[in-house]
């Protein structure tokens, strides 16, 4: 297009930060000054990115940084409103790919240059069959003529991505399929045509542990194959240490940092990057047998090389905890004798979905299939879980939302099972519950005040108001958030600030069980160890029972001394946390356990990977 | 505990991004932007220019609108007459002032009325679901079958033509409406963890619905008073236009408008005038609630 | 499917039934006899008696009840005890004319909103979809009956292109057909037009918001290309919802909309009727209109099958 434009700007700019640019001579894609605002907000600064043919890069942020914008900016498909400035070049396509007009990226998108999103049951059409969508792409870009041609190089792709049964599947609506497999046929729309660099903006933050891990095999496998470029967008840091070369790292629209992965992992220069490490790091601990916090990151010292290739030495990482509850805690001594504050025995519950058929009997669902187990006062205790495990169900039956349909559940001295309502409020005032979503979890259209106070209007407690705002102040403190936030509404904090809120209203009115339904993710990293931290603080400070509920076995064994393992509506293994994970015992807790990643392991596996190469680098 | 917790609000060393997360400062300065937008004022301006005259109309109108003064019929406009006369005589902008006060009043009515049933009825088959929700869900089904029109037509052929008849029956044509809209809010507003986490407090269901669900779903409401308030509008014109609303001598516009057919070929004014005060009331009633709907996120949390 | 269906048709079967018990005790709700409304007040007691045994208002409201409602499912609706006509006759004759004007002004009504409503969405931010939905708010606003005065006093009465008024069956004169039925159909349509249009709107602007649609985009499909061919099915789903509503909305507004015209409908049979206080022909074709309005949910309930798979598979 605009050739004039193209010889001005055509010197290489070789990043300064770039070390590796040795192969520079023709870049896969280079990006120079990229700017990116809305007409009131500046998204993207200065960005400056070369890749090669090949090379996996990694873009790391936490929401807000601007990550995603950048990616969206690459493949020109910007929201309305927002502009973006600076030249983007493709190998192989002439000009700057900013100012190509919409014909013009048509023809680059989906050929060269591919995506693959984050959500996948939105990002496919819910009206169109799998196969047809993936056929669409490469019928597009006319590399394959004729239907049936393309119907079969359709399904040739979906099992290049390992989808069961491909054939079958090419005839599935979205909503047939699995999460992991909708991603699985993102990405075989987005490798259809062979593409010399594709994107991925958070593609396996919706999948569970071990789907995630799945998908990103194939990823990096497909990738490496076919000698792909990958830019791979994500707030996970230990993905990224599993996946990429090179890093960038991202704060507030503007790089802060780049290296490759081994060197910005161990020696990150950048307080920002430091911080990130140390607050994602569920392995170390600070002196205190605290987690380190963005704050506290100075003193973190990142995962040495050769550390990371011995194994890892769990006791001297782990310092002991400040208190330790033993796994009982209670001043009675070990558990013989004392009634455990929860105690599951056969616990079914079962659902009514929709009838299929006029005279079928309704489906049933069975989330919980008789699961037993005892929690000792002041024990902190995990239940692990992938989704559908009946994790949720389980809370929800603790709490007294739910009634089992056979067994026994007794939570403080009170039987769930054939409860009234009013049987149920002693055990509320028990047994709190901290949720998931720190948004949704607070009502928008009440002011903190009432949000924290809400459990003090339980029937039998019987608080003035005078009595209440002192009590919301007193938690406030405890929670660390300044007192004139009991005048505000939800919307002016943060989700970290939020979920302090929600502990708030959760310890109010001094419950003995404190049930956290996946407290922490949703929240940034950053956020992440402070919020742990102070759950854990308060669990002494207030000598809780905690029972922590989360797909996430880092933050699992982190917070946790005993934990059982849901699947499927079971409990396929539980014991002391340590236990389980160094010597896990079912199969299922094995794929759990391997699946899940951390910083440390992803560092050791990379650099067991490529031992070789590794220390002629260095 | 205080010292590393501390640190999230206040960070000991001071760098981009180490504030508590960079979503208060954008979620504040949405909220801020989210200006009355110009709909919403138009829409305002307009309902507030009928009421205005509805309320002129009780101190002041030029002539009586019901007198019949024979010797000016059938006049166009002028000084004496701003929009003329009709056949009797009558000053044609004494009749509009004087019929917006019929028109408020019956929207005011049959609205209060479906708002009245509509919103506790759809607020607990939200609440309760099971059978009483299927209950009232298929009541507002039937009742969705007979629209506000035909109600007030069946109602006029058994009760006979009135105002009175007329906001009843419109009234009761729009309950599903108001059913409908407080139920979905109240499924939405019900599914959130902030009632769950009321429900784990041991509040009752009265207590949830006062305090959870009914400043959620408000917004919602409002915005169907709007519009239901511009049907009821529409309705009530339809209906004096076939002799089943306000009957004589009262002028509303809709009658107006029946009364001026047969001199369409020589007055055409006499039906342009409340033809246009029936649309611009409308118009102003469906302008307000487009600019409350934007207003009232939809979305309950305010969020995305 | 098949359980989805029929599920309807019992839910339909079910409404139709409480929908006469409740018209029909309104009907009655009536103080007053009917024969001595048909007959006058200066009737004689002979023949009042004859003549409430001939229509059966004699018997209990019961027995009343069933003999109607046991006629309406082969259309039989009795004599009027008015007219003395048979109402079946009447509203067979009554209810292609309607039935014509209804169908023929919501594709006229479809026909303006799809373009009309996709281009104010993909052009939203431009004078074009501005001045789309300015008109469409405008248009919102205007019941059909003062459009159909408006069109009369410029197409009729002003320009003189088109008769006023009237009706003549198509089969008779198809030409005087056509002159007649326009003027009529494009006050119905340009409302329902304008109506539909806004819907439409907000379901494309809603699906260009989709993911699904941005994933297109980054297949490559342009712009206009990505919305026709993964946009607009999705989009016709929330569309189609409104269209089965508003369907119900334009039967009764051809009610009105007859009477200025003078077309000779079940509209206008039910105005007479309603004038003459003829309880048995009003609650006859509130129930036809009913029955329409219900049907056409059926069938849009059965269209959402075909074009979402999502809801192929539960009852």
């Amino acid at each position: 297009m605009e050739s004039g434009s193209l010889v001005t700007t055509s010197m290489n700019p070789s990043s300064s930060i770039n070390t590796e640019a040795d192969a520079a001579a023709d870049p896969l894609l280079q990006v120079t000054g990229l700017s990116v605002a809305s007409r009131d907000r500046q998204l993207v600064q200065g960005f400056n990115l070369t890749m090669n043919r090949g090379e996996r890069v990694g873009l790391i942020g936490e929401s807000g940084s601007g990550k995603s914008m950048t990616s969206t900016a690459l493949m020109g498909l910007l929201p309305e409103g927002v502009n973006a400035v600076g030249t983007v070049r493709l190998a192989g396509r002439e000009g700057n790919l900013l100012t190509a007009s919409d014909r013009q990226m048509c023809r680059i998108r989906g050929n060269d240059m591919t995506m693959v999103f984050q959500e996948p049951l939105t990002a496919l059409n819910p009206l169109m069959k799998v196969g047809p969508q993936v056929a669409e792409v490469m019928v597009k870009h006319k590399n394959v003529t004729g239907r049936r041609a393309a119907k079969n190089k359709a399904v040739a792709m979906l099992a290049s991505v390992r989808l069961p049964d491909p054939a079958q599947a090419a005839q599935a609506y979205p909503h047939q399929l699995s999460g992991g497999q909708r991603q699985r046929v993102m990405l075989a729309m987005a490798l259809a045509n062979d593409p010399e660099l594709l994107l991925c903006d958070e593609p396996t933050t919706a999948l569970d542990v071990t789907v995630q891990r799945q998908v990103l095999d194939l990823i990096l496998e497909s990738v490496r194959q076919r000698g792909t470029g990958l830019l791979f967008i994500t707030h996970d840091l230990s993905v990224v240490a599993n996946v990429c070369d090179r890093v960038l790292v991202m704060n507030k629209g503007v790089v802060v940092e780049e290296g490759s992965a081994a060197e910005v992992f161990t020696r990150p220069r950048h307080a920002y990057t430091r911080g990130l490490l140390a607050a994602s790091d569920l392995d170390a601990s600070d002196e205190d047998g605290r987690l380190f916090t963005v704050a506290s990151a100075a003193a973190y010292v990142p995962p040495k090389i050769k550390e990371v290739l011995a194994p890892m030495p769990a006791a001297t990482l782990r310092a002991p905890r400040s208190q330790v509850p033993e796994s009982h805690g209670s001043p009675g001594g070990p558990a013989t004798g004392v009634e455990p504050v929860i105690s599951v025995k056969n616990l079914v519950r079962t659902y009514q979905r929709g009838r299929t058929s006029l005279f079928a009997k309704p489906l049933e669902v069975q989330a919980l299939r008789g699961i037993s187990f005892d929690v000792q006062a002041g024990q902190r205790f995990g239940v692990v879980g992938e989704s559908g495990s009946g994790k949720s169900t389980l809370l929800r039956i603790l709490a007294g939302l739910d009634q089992p349909t056979s067994g026994s559940v007794r939570v403080a001295g009170n039987e769930v099972a054939g409860a009234r309502e009013s049987a149920l409020v002693d055990l509320r005032r028990q047994l709190q519950i901290v949720f998931q979503d720190p948004m949704g979890s607070l009502n928008p259209r009440m002011r903190v005040q009432e949000i924290i106070a809400e459990p003090l209007l339980a029937p039998g407690q019987k608080v003035d108001s005078a009595r209440q705002r002192r009590l919301v102040a007193q938690m406030l403190a405890a929670v660390d958030l300044p007192a004139d936030s009991a005048g505000r509404f939800p919307h002016q904090f943060s989700g970290g600030q939020r979920q302090r809120i929600s502990i708030a209203r959760a310890l109010i009115c001094e419950p003995r069980i404190l049930v956290a339904d996946e407290p922490v993710s949703a929240l940034d990293v950053s956020v992440r160890a402070q919020v742990l931290n102070l759950l854990s603080d308060l669990v002494d400070q207030y000598q809780l029972t905690l029972v922590f509920v989360s797909h996430d076995l880092g933050v699992v064994r982190h917070i946790c001394d005993n934990v059982v393992v849901m699947n499927q509506g079971e409990i396929v293994e539980s014991g002391a946390t340590e236990q389980i994970y160094e010597h896990p015992q079912h199969e299922y807790t094995r794929t759990l356990v391997g699946a899940s990643m951390s910083l440390r392991s992803e560092l050791a596996a990379r650099a067991a990977q490529s031992k070789g190469r590794f220390h002629a680098n260095l | 505990m205080s010292e590393p917790t501390a640190a999230e609000s206040v960070p000991q060393f001071s760098l981009p991004g180490l504030e508590p997360g960079p979503e208060p400062a954008a979620v504040v300065a949405r909220r801020g932007r989210r200006k009355v937008s110009a709909t919403l004022i138009v829409g305002a301006a307009v309902v507030v220019l009928v009421v205005l005259a509805a309320l002129v109309s009780f101190f002041w109108t030029p002539y009586d609108p019901v007198k019949a003064f024979p010797v000016d019929r059938l006049q166009g406009s002028s000084a004496a007459h701003l929009m003329g006369t009709d056949r009797y005589g009558r000053d044609v902008f004494s009749g509009i002032l004087y019929g917006a006060r019929i028109t408020l009043m019956v929207g005011l009515i049959s609205v209060g009325i479906a708002l009245v049933i509509g919103t506790p009825l759809g607020i607990l088959a939200g609440m309760r679901g099971g059978f009483t929700e299927e209950a009232t869900m298929r009541g507002a089904d039937i009742l969705l079958a007979f629209p506000a029109l035909l109600v007030a037509i069946m109602f006029g052929a058994v009760f006979g033509a009135s105002t009175t008849t007329a906001m009843v029956a419109i009234g009761i044509g729009s309950i599903p409406g108001f059913a409908r809209v407080a139920r979905s809010g109240t499924l939405q507003v019900m599914s959130t963890e902030y009632v769950l986490a009321a429900r784990a407090s041991s509040q009752n269901s009265f207590r949830i619905a006062r305090r959870h669900v009914l400043p959620n779903i408000a917004g919602m409401v409002v915005v169907q008073c709007s519009v239901t308030f511009a049907l009821a509008v529409l309705a009530e014109a339809a209906l004096s236009f076939l002799g089943l609303g306000t009957p004589p001598p009262v002028p509303s516009w809709g009658r107006m408008l029946q009364e001026s057919q047969q001199f369409l070929g020589t007055f055409p004014m006499l039906a342009v005038w409340p033809g246009a005060a029936i649309a611009v009331a409308v118009l102003g009633f469906n302008l307000l609630g487009d600019g409350l709907r934007d207003k009232f996120d939809p979305k309950l949390n305010g969020e995305r | 499917m098949v359980v989805r269906l029929a599920v309807n048709v019992v839910r339909f079967i079910v409404t139709f039934f409480v929908a006469t018990v409740a018209v029909f005790a309104l009907m009655r709700a009536i103080p007053g006899d009917p024969a001595q409304i048909s007959l006058g007040v200066n009737a004689s007691p002979e023949l009042l008696a004859q003549t409430r045994r001939e229509f059966g208002t004699d018997r209990p409201l019961i027995a009343q009840y069933f003999d109607w409602v046991s006629g309406l499912p082969q259309g039989h609706f009795g004599v009027s005890f008015v007219t003395r006509r048979d109402i079946s006759d009447m509203i067979a004759d009554r209810v292609q004319v309607s039935l014509i004007l209804v169908i023929l002004s919501m594709i006229v009504a479809l026909l303006i909103a799809v373009p009309f409503g996709t281009l104010a969405a993909v052009r939203h931010r431009r004078t074009s979809g501005i001045l789309i939905s300015g008109i469409s708010q405008l248009g919102v606003a205007i019941p059909g009956f003062l459009a159909g005065i408006m069109l009369v006093v410029v197409f009729a009465v002003g320009l003189g292109w088109l008769p006023a008024n009237g009706w003549t069956p198509p089969g008779q004169d198809f030409g005087d057909f056509a002159s007649r039925i326009v003027l009529p159909v494009v006050a119905l349509a340009s409302v329902q037009g304008a109506i539909l249009t806004r819907y439409v709107r907000s379901a494309v602007l809603e699906v260009m918001s989709e993911d699904y649609l941005r994933t297109a985009r980054a297949k490559g499909l342009g712009k206009l290309e990505a919305l026709v061919r993964h946009g607009l099915r999705n989009a016709s789903i929330p569309v189609l919802t409104v269209t089965s509503i508003q369907l119900a909305a334009l039967i009764i507004g051809a009610v009105v909309v007859e009477r200025v015209f003078v077309i000779p409908g079940l509209g206008s049979m039910l105005l007479d009727a309603v004038g003459n206080r003829d309880m048995l022909s009003v609650q006859s074709v509130v129930m036809v209109l009913v029955a329409i309005t219900l049907i056409i949910n059926l069938i849009v309930d059965t269209l959402y099958t075909v074009l979402d798979p999502r809801i192929r598979k539960q009852a």
